[in-house]
């Protein structure tokens, strides 16, 4: 089933009645989202987009059997959203809001280890565009109509440079069997190797496509991961080579503040681990349809 | 956002960490008297701009009488401060702060930071302080202590104490130091900090523990609920094309290059600047315009770009998502009418309403070039300035 979601994940919206929510509600029902219903406290009761309001998340599972949500709370709220859904029982939540403290997600991440491992909740993101899988369901703000259904994984921080990827792929008939955005953030829900393990695993995806940017650790892990665990072909960027130094460039994790943070060090870091390098941002077309050539050919 | 070493050492006095007596100054005037206010016969004059590294720039200066600190006050103020930090353009010296002298027997460093592997606060501590944390780690890795905080119970006393003892401080200053660590993770703690740097923090010759230098940052995400932070903000220590967007909502940072952008999502920007680099050009600043933009928001983004003299081609490439590439087209047009853009202009939209939005910029009759890709975008803003530069050359 690609990974983490498909058409028939029952889904909910947590911030369902604001503008923002509605909003991406009806464009994820359009794609063919399984919707079931949305939570906006107070406003339990209610039928928004012809389907049920409930108060809490509790009471939305209970009722209507939901096992993912989607988040689109405004940042004061937003942590406290992600811990009721991990306490109902959610199963995958994904948050698209901006601007969560750093000290709430550390939070975050902390009260969802007080559940054990198999019934602990996965989250994507926060500050991330979501995850779609192409021709079956919509969780996230990307346009659908970019997307080619396929056999290639992508995972991204970026949304936007995530949609250049994917529209390139498209333009040579190259398809995506789920792509993932991990979100901009210092502190997120999952990392580029939560993702990979989870590609690697799929039996509809043949080769994984990360994107990757500078600031943090979580590249290089993730590329230490997969020359160790992964067979199938990894292919990465790293946007950020013209970044200086100590300045963050928009997204809050995207800060060069150590040693091995900036583009140039994680690209050689990944070359060394044995990754497809996409030189420029215009080239993910052409790298990863030579990629899918050559292990063709090897096979 | 960063504060100035004064503010910080507010913040920490207020929860119990030892600073040496001090005053602000904003004249040669204010600073002798502020040295009278305090006492002693030995003061240091500190510039107050956001970096480090202030002293091999001249911004910290020992003075023994009223001459000297005048004349060191007259000196500084006004000027811009270059540090290893600030870049060439350096940071503007509009406040200096006196402090009393103090008798060092011992520097020490003691940091907290956001680890972003551990996903925890971090403390650093090193018993050879006064030079970088860059620097200790590589002539003094040993040296380093590091402990983490569990973000469930915050940190515990029994943490405190190990750094304490790791310091090998004597035995009379193991209580003071532990109170000092303690404090600083609260501070760090209740306002969402996202770095808190003393260095050094020194045992004095009488036995004391002194914060001599103290930096912080907070977390940018975290200011709507601390206003006493907010209110910390220094716009002179700011670039100025940084500020204009920042009070108009937009995500800017000043480069150095003569390519301006504007553009949708950090990402896809970022990119797009590395694309400029490789086709040969330097981009003149990272700008995000975000989800949703109106007309009126690109037109305000033509605005914080052109405010910078050295842009001479402007690149808009928009992959819309949320965005819509008419409402864009039509932010494009309005900026052209009323912001008048006298560099050339190239414009890529691609995804939401991109055919709607390349009709209106070609029914416009305006002077745009358009691209189809990424790569053709940057290759032709490239060549435009090429050929704008010529032009002028000749």
């Amino acid at each position: 089933m690609a990974i983490l979601l498909n058409r028939s994940t029952r889904v909910i919206v947590q911030g369902f009645t604001g503008k923002i929510g509605s909003f991406h509600a009806e464009d994820m029902k359009r794609y063919g989202t399984k919707l079931v219903g949305g939570v906006t406290p107070g406003k339990g009761g209610q039928t928004h987009l012809g389907l049920p309001v409930f108060n809490t998340v509790k009471g939305a599972v209970r009722e209507t059997r939901a096992e993912a949500s989607i988040v689109f709370v405004p940042p004061p709220f937003a942590a406290d959203s992600i811990m009721e859904a991990a306490d109902a029982g959610i199963k995958l939540c994904v948050c698209i809001t901006d601007g969560i403290p750093s000290q709430d997600m550390m939070q975050v991440k902390r009260y969802m280890r007080r559940y054990r491992f198999e019934d602990r909740m996965r989250l994507v993101g926060p500050n991330c565009a979501g995850i779609i899988t192409p021709g079956q369901a919509l969780m996230g703000i990307m346009p659908g109509s970019i997307y080619l259904p396929g056999r290639v994984g992508i995972v991204g921080r970026s949304g936007t440079l995530g949609y250049e990827a994917a529209s390139q792929m498209k333009a040579l008939g190259i398809g995506v069997s789920t792509s993932v955005g991990i979100g901009g953030d210092p502190i997120n829900g999952s990392s580029f190797k939560d993702i990979l393990k989870l590609f690697e695993h799929d039996d509809e995806t043949d080769a994984v496509v990360m994107i990757g940017e500078i600031g943090g650790p979580q590249e290089a892990e993730a590329a230490i991961w997969a020359r160790d665990n992964m067979r199938k072909p990894l292919i990465a960027y790293i946007a950020g080579l013209s970044a200086p130094k100590g300045r963050r460039m928009g997204h809050a994790g995207a800060i060069i503040s150590a040693f091995g943070e900036s583009a140039q060090e994680k690209v050689e870091i990944l070359k060394e681990a044995g990754v497809v390098i996409v030189p420029t941002p215009s080239s993910f077309g052409e790298v990863v349809a030579d990629t899918l050539t050559r292990v063709k050919k090897a096979a | 956002m960063d504060i100035h070493e004064y503010q910080a050492k507010e913040l920490l006095a207020r929860h119990g960490v030892h600073v040496p007596r001090g005053g602000l100054a904003y004249s040669p005037e204010q600073a002798t008297y502020r040295a009278r206010e305090i006492g002693g016969g030995r003061w240091v004059l500190k510039a107050q701009v956001h970096s480090g590294a202030r002293g091999k720039a001249g911004g910290i200066k020992l003075c023994a009488n009223d001459e000297e600190i005048s004349s060191a006050a007259e000196a500084m103020l006004g000027r811009k401060l270059v540090t290893q930090q600030t870049g060439p353009r350096g940071k503007l010296i509009s406040r200096l702060y006196l402090e009393e002298a103090v008798d060092i027997a011992q520097e020490l460093y003691l940091g907290f930071v956001l680890d972003r592997k551990e996903e925890r606060v971090m403390i650093v501590a090193s018993a050879a302080g006064g030079m970088e944390i860059e620097e200790i780690a590589e002539t003094a890795p040993d040296s380093i202590i590091r402990a983490t905080v569990d973000p469930g119970v915050g940190m515990q006393r029994f943490q405190a104490r190990e750094i304490a003892f790791g310091l090998g401080l004597e035995d009379s200053l193991i209580g003071k130091a532990t109170e000092t660590i303690f404090s600083c993770y609260q501070v760090f703690r209740d306002y969402d900090a996202s770095m808190l740097e003393i260095n050094p923090l020194v045992v004095t010759r009488d036995g004391s523990l002194v914060a001599l230098d103290a930096k912080m940052s907070f977390d940018e995400n975290a200011l709507f609920r601390r206003p006493e932070i907010s209110e910390l903000r220094d716009k002179s220590q700011e670039d100025p094309r940084e500020t204009f967007a920042s009070d108009r909502g937009l995500s800017y940072v000043g480069l150095d290059g003569s390519i301006g952008c504007i553009i949708n999502g950090a990402g896809l920007a970022m990119a797009t600047m590395d694309m400029i680099k490789i086709a040969g050009g330097e981009p003149a600043n990272f700008l995000d315009i975000g989800g949703g933009a109106s007309p009126e928001r690109v037109a305000k983004s033509f605005r914080a770009v052109l405010g910078d003299k050295n842009v001479e081609t402007i690149l808009v490439n928009i992959f819309a998502g949320i965005n819509r590439c008419d409402w864009v087209a039509e932010g494009v047009i309005k900026a052209i009418r009323e912001v008048g853009v006298e560099v050339p202009l190239v414009v890529r939209l691609s995804g939401t309403r991109a055919e709607e939005g390349r009709r209106i910029l070609a029914d416009s009759g305006e002077a745009v070039i358009v691209a189809d890709t990424l790569a053709e975008a940057a290759e032709k803003a490239v060549a435009a300035w090429r050929s704008a530069r010529n032009k002028k050359a000749a």
